[in-house]
Order: C-alpha cells, then structure tokens, then sequence
C-alpha cells in the first residue's frame, strides 16, 4: 500500500545514528520485559501494616462505599489496605492471568460456581480460621454460598441483591391490577396489560446476560433448585424434557415480551419501566440505578417471580452475592485475616450500605433500620429463602455460559420453534466443555 | 515493517556521495561493519520471529490441545478433537464463516467502485475538490470502535435516529437494526462501507495521479469519449493499485472485528470468526486450545486467499 506519488523528503539518517538507535531499541527491548513483569506487581514486599485488594468496584457509588469501609477499619487496626481498583469487566475477564501473576492479598469475587472455580484450581487460598470468627454472623444459605467443592471456606461475602419483578405501584392502581402469584394468573395479567395498550413485560437482551436471568427464574420453580444446581453444573442434561418445559413455559410468555429486545439495553428497557410503557420487568434490584427521578423511586416496588410448581413454591430466591477472597499466598495472612473478619462483621456491611443503597447485607444481624422500603422488602425475600441462586453466569461455567448459552438463548427467542434442536446442541456443546480440565 | 532497517542498510543513504560508496566496496567488510550488520538484520529477525513466527506457530499447536490458561501443566493433547467440534457442534462456526465471505463480497462490489467513482470525480480538479476528499476519507480516520459506537446510537430501536425518523420505534411497528439476524449484518456492513468508500477513493486517487496526463492527451486526441478514455485507457493503468485494493479488501474482511463487537459482540447474525476467537480465548475459565483451532481456521482461510493471488501478480509482473 504504498501511494506512488513521491513522497515527503526526509533526510535519511546516517548509519551510524541508524546504529544507535537500534543499540537503544534492544536496551529499550530488554528493559521492557521486567518493566512488563513488574506491571502485575502489588508493590513492595510485605509490610505488615498493608494489606493490598484488587477490586473491580469501578464505579463510582461503590468505590466510594469501599473506601469509607477500608478507612473504618484502619482506624480500628492501624492496617492501611491499598486497593488496586480496576474496570469492573476488565477486572472480570483478566481474572485468569491476575490470579496466576501476582494478584493483591485479597480481591473482590462471586460467591457460588465461580467462587468454586478458582478454589479447585488453587488460586485461592481457604479462610475457615476467619469463618471460626465470623460464621455466627451469617445465615446457613450464605454459609453454603461461601464454601468451595472441598467444603472449606473461601468466600467472605458482603452485600447481596434479588432478582424479581419490578412495577410501579401506581400503574397497578390505575388499572387495578393484583400482583399475580401464580403461572396463570402472571399469563392472565399480561394478557389484560396488552389489552390495556401497556407493554407487559419490558425486556432488552442485547447484552445477552438479562434472558439468562429469565431462564433461571422459570427453571427453579418449575424444576426445583436441586435440578436447576445440576443443570448449571453440567449434570443434569439439556435435552431432559424438564428443561424442554422450562423453554414451553417461556414461549408462552414471550408474546408478552417488549418487542426489538435483541438490541436494546438493560438501561432502555428500564425507562420504559419508569416511563409507564411498560407493566412489569425482571430483572436484579439495580433497576432502581435507572430510577432517577425521586417520586418515580418511591413508585417501585416488586414481586417474586410467581409459582409455577406447588411442590416448589417460592422457595429459592436468586440472589447474586459479592463478596472478597484470598489469593494463593497473600504477602501480609495476618492482616489479611484481620481485614476479612473486620469485612464479615455486619457494622462493615452498614457502612457499606449508608454509601450504597442499591443492594442489601449479606448478614442476617446488620441492622436494616436505615433501608429504604425496596431495600427491606430485598432483605426479607433473601433472609427468607430456603435456597439461594447467583444467575446462571455464577453459578456455571463462564465458559459454558458465555459461549454456548448466551448466543443459544438468543437464539431460541428469535426462534421460539426449534428448541429440540437448539437443546441437543447445547448439550453436545456442554459435554465438550464440561469434560475439558 | 520489520525489513525496512534491513534494505535501509543495504542501501546506501542517498546522501553519500560516489567516492565514499567506492571506498567501502573495495574494502572487505570491517569486524564494526559485521557487527553493525549482525544488529541490524538480526534485531528485527529476533523480533518478528519472536512476535509473528513463534505466536503463529504456538497458536497452531494449541490448537490440538485443551487447555484453560491456567498453568502450563493443564495442557493436554486432544487431536483434531477441537476442529472436529467446531465443524460439527459449533451453531456459529458456518455462519461465521459466511459472514466473513459477505462481508467481502460487499466491501468488493458496493464500496470499492463507489470509492474508484469519487476518485475519478475529484481527480477532475473540481472546486472544493480539497474538502469532499476529506468529507469522504474522514471515517477513514476514526476508529472502527467509534464507527461502532455511532452506528449503534444511530440504528438504536427506541431512540435511534433511523428508528424515530420512520416511526418504527412503537410496539408492533419495531425495526430492530442491531438484533434482528435478518437485518443487522447489513446495518453493519452499511457503517462499514461508509468507511471503506473512503479508504478505497484515497488509494485510487492516489494511483490516478499517476496516470501520465499524457495517455489522456493522446486519449482524446483520439476522439475517445470520457468513458472509453476511462475504460480503455485510465482503468488498465491503475492495475498496481488494484492490486493493492484487493488485497487491502480482504484483510479488511478477514480481520473485520472491532466495529462489530461494539455494534453488539457477534449476536446471532452477525457472527464473524475474529469474534468466536475472542469470545473462546478472552475471558476466565477460557477455552484456549478451542478457540486456537477457529483462529487456525481464520490463518488458513486467509492464506488460501492471498498466496495464490499474490503468485500470480508477482509471475505476471515478471514476465511483463
């Protein structure tokens, strides 16, 4: 690609500075390899009064929540923690290579399958001595989130917010609608909303995650939790004919469904929400992010995803939990585990929470005296669930999930007819990744 | 890139005057001059087999392995395993595959001679001849990613440009651009044109101010209208850059990428295979020998394409 037209004179450099420049190319060249090995780096050897955290709380509400929780417990130890606070998707997809370099002492994770993940693979490093400590301050549900396939501890979980259907009480007024608590009655409210010129079910999946999230919600109470932990960890089978229901059950509901969902926005389907277009929507309590004007907020309100099967009833609630955990050999234990027990105590959670209203306290003692009306509702459909879920991207291979089930599930709401096939080839696809280390 | 510092050596600078160029022939090379020598071919050699050769060939050989990125003792030999996988299971693998051999033949047919008229217009010396040619090649100079972002906000079903324009954002009337798999590979292929025209009107013009002004001359003298000055003439002159648009094209829909995954990350649709190789290697827990045997894949297609072609040019070029 060279044009022909002459090009610009510039004076060609003599050999000799030719020379020189490459001699100090190749410096630069081996100069840079350690540079680039130490970029990984947390900084000076262990000081004991440090102890450094890789967080991927990159926005704004949260980074602030944590700095206020980090400044607490410095005054309370005299250890300072040095956060190390990158893109919250950057922060997720390099992971695998942070893990094995060299990570902070302590980062922020997942609870549940993803936790588990690095656990077996020995990126993380077991905290029961911590859990000795704090495990009183936690309901059994969150207990179980935290423990890696091994039954040891791993997780410190922090914060926790549900997955349900959000509306705005005074759309339901205004067309006396009744929060539906069965299969039916939901199928029935819909059918009224679009006879009501409303859209009844505001949905956008053009980031591929929100239908996992619809899937999960009619899995577990059509199947059960113990089924859908199976599923999600590759035991039970895709083309089982319960899993064949679930995608029935989705069918039926898909009329209903916003139209051009492929390539909106979580965020635009929520303005349709605030806006009144739209009657209901499923999705995690950080719907509220898109609730900017107040009266609008205090409009919201919500309601489990309804019963589908009797046996099941409302037993499980999905509940993605964050949290933080230890690397395989942290620089500064000591005060790690001292941080960790500070973290796990329920007044790091309130003072988490007084910065960021939009999620809830894992603990069951934090005191909920300051929860806005949504937060405490939030707080007893967690507290209250007999099983908690973390979304199908937590709680199965990321892998599996990003790869195969994100481009299926669009491709089963594009088409809502070939699901057999669709199903069989997931299957094929999960026994390959499954089976892979 | 890495063989310029070479011919540059090769080559005395055009600054050094006959005598001294007569003086370093009849001597042998000095032990300074080997060394100087040994740097300048064996730097850019360690480098481009350390970056070009040794990655390639890596990413070959892992292809017939699964491995999960973590540590080098998990990797495990598996075979054809991965290629037979993705020929056989993978739903994106063959749409992928067409998506690319689309996108070329767009780019080839559409934007090329689009980019070759506006070439031809401009190269007439028209007034403000200066500022269409950079009203054309300006997408040329921003990046496909923001190319992406635009695009996206402009075919965005609720508050999209389009969208608003036609009244197509209401329940019952949406046009989805960017997610139904009917439409969306030609939103995209629209924003990539766009750039492409412009890219393709600056290498033509640039060839056409190659043409000796002469032929033209002669052309008209002639009695050959602008037409036939042009097909019989101008257009069989411009071969080396056709040469070079070719290829360029190719490249460009081989390794389109980044416009896309900004658009909306390869949905169902618009599949290409740079983005199965992202979306396998990038990532945690990733599948990196998997998603070596799709960038294998890609490595091959390509060199299908280019070494026949360019063996041809370079045998054609020599017998001429």
């Amino acid at each position: 690609m060279r044009p022909s037209h002459p090009g610009p004179s510039v004076p060609s450099p003599s050999r000799r500075s030719l020379l020189r420049g490459a001699g100090s190319a190749a410096l630069l060249a081996g100069a840079g390899t350690p540079l680039l090995a130490a970029c990984g780096g947390s900084g000076s050897a262990a000081d004991p009064k440090a102890v450094t955290v890789g967080s991927n709380a990159s926005d704004a509400v949260p980074k602030k929540a944590f700095a206020n929780v980090y400044a607490a417990f410095r005054r309370q130890s005299g250890i300072t923690v040095r956060v190390n606070t990158k893109d919250h998707n950057t922060f997720q997809e390099q992971i695998n290579s942070y893990l094995q370099g060299t990570p902070d002492d302590v980062f922020n994770w997942f609870a549940g399958y993803r936790m588990q993940f690095f656990a077996a693979k020995k990126l993380a490093a077991p905290i029961d001595d911590v859990w000795a400590r704090i495990g009183d301050n936690f309901p059994d549900a969150m207990k179980k989130l935290s423990k890696g396939e091994d039954g040891t501890y791993y997780f410190v979980p922090m914060t926790t917010y549900p997955w349900a259907v959000f509306y705005r009480r005074s759309v339901f007024t205004r067309y006396g609608y009744e929060v539906p608590a069965t299969w039916d009655q939901l199928v029935a409210l819909c059918k009224r909303m679009k006879k009501d010129g409303l859209v009844p079910i505001a949905f956008g999946d053009k980031d591929a995650w929100p239908a996992m999230g619809t899937f999960d919600q009619i899995d577990f109470r059509l199947n059960g939790y113990d089924f859908h932990v199976r599923l999600m960890a590759g035991k039970a089978s895709w083309t089982d004919p319960k899993v064949r229901a679930v995608f029935d059950h989705w069918a039926e509901l898909l009329p209903y469904h916003q139209d051009g969902f492929m390539g909106r926005t979580w965020q635009d389907a929520a303005q349709s929400l605030a806006a009144r277009k739209a009657g209901m929507y499923l999705l995690g309590s950080f719907v509220a992010q898109q609730f900017t004007d107040r009266s609008a907020l205090e409009d919201l309100d919500f309601f489990p995803f309804p019963e589908i099967d009797p046996a099941h009833g409302l037993d499980t609630v999905e509940a993605p939990t964050d949290g933080f955990m230890v690397s395989r050999s942290p620089k500064n234990r000591a005060g790690v585990v001292r941080l960790l027990e500070y973290l796990g105590t329920p007044a790091a959670e309130e003072l988490y929470l007084r910065t960021d209203s939009s999620v809830v306290a894992a603990s069951g003692k934090a005191d909920t005296s300051a929860y806005s009306p949504l937060q405490k509702k939030a707080f007893a459909m967690i507290s209250g669930a007999r099983n908690l879920t973390q979304f199908m991207d937590r709680d199965s291979r990321p892998d599996f999930t990003s790869t195969v089930m994100q481009p299926g599930l669009q491709k089963f709401l594009q088409n809502p007819q070939g699901v057999d096939g669709l199903l069989a080839s997931i299957e094929r696809q999960k026994k390959t990744i499954f089976a892979s280390s | 890139m890495t063989s310029e510092p070479s011919r540059a050596a090769a080559a005395p600078p055009p600054g050094t005057t006959r005598a001294t160029r007569e003086t370093t022939r009849r001597q042998l090379l000095t032990r300074r001059d080997r060394i100087t020598l040994a740097v300048m071919a064996g730097v850019p050699t360690v480098l481009h087999v350390a970056l070009v050769w040794v990655t390639a060939l890596a990413s070959v050989a892992l292809a017939f392995t699964t491995w999960d990125g973590i540590g080098f003792d998990s990797i495990r030999w598996v075979g054809l395993d991965n290629f037979r996988q993705l020929f056989a299971d993978n739903p994106q693998f063959w749409p992928a595959v067409e998506h690319n051999v689309v996108w070329f033949a767009v780019l080839i047919l559409i934007p090329t001679p689009l980019g070759l008229f506006l070439a031809v217009q401009l190269d007439k010396r028209i007034r403000f001849s200066r500022v269409y040619q950079t009203a054309f090649f300006l997408p040329v100079v921003i990046s496909m990613a923001c190319i992406g972002f635009v695009w996206q906000l402009v075919y965005n079903p609720d508050t999209g440009l389009i969208n608003s324009i036609i009244g197509a954002n209401r329940p019952g009337h949406y046009i989805d651009w960017i997610g139904d798999p009917h439409l969306n590979l030609w939103a995209v292929l629209v924003a990539a044109s766009w750039r492409h025209t412009g890219y393709m009107m600056i290498l033509y013009l640039a060839g056409l101010k190659s043409v000796d002004p002469s032929l033209r001359e002669a052309a008209a003298l002639d009695g050959a209208g602008e037409w036939q000055a042009f097909r019989n003439v101008v257009f069989p002159t411009l071969r080396p850059t056709n040469t070079v648009v070719l290829v360029v094209t190719i490249i460009e829909s081989l390794r389109a990428f980044d416009l896309v995954f900004v658009f909306n990350k390869g949905a169902q649709g618009t599949e290409l295979l740079s983005i199965l190789v992202t979306g396998n290697i990038i990532g945690e827990s990733s599948r990196v020998g998997y998603g070596s045997a799709i960038a294998v894949v890609l490595l091959v297609v390509s060199l299908a394409v280019i070494i026949p072609y360019l063996i041809a040019t370079f045998r054609k070029e020599r017998r001429a």
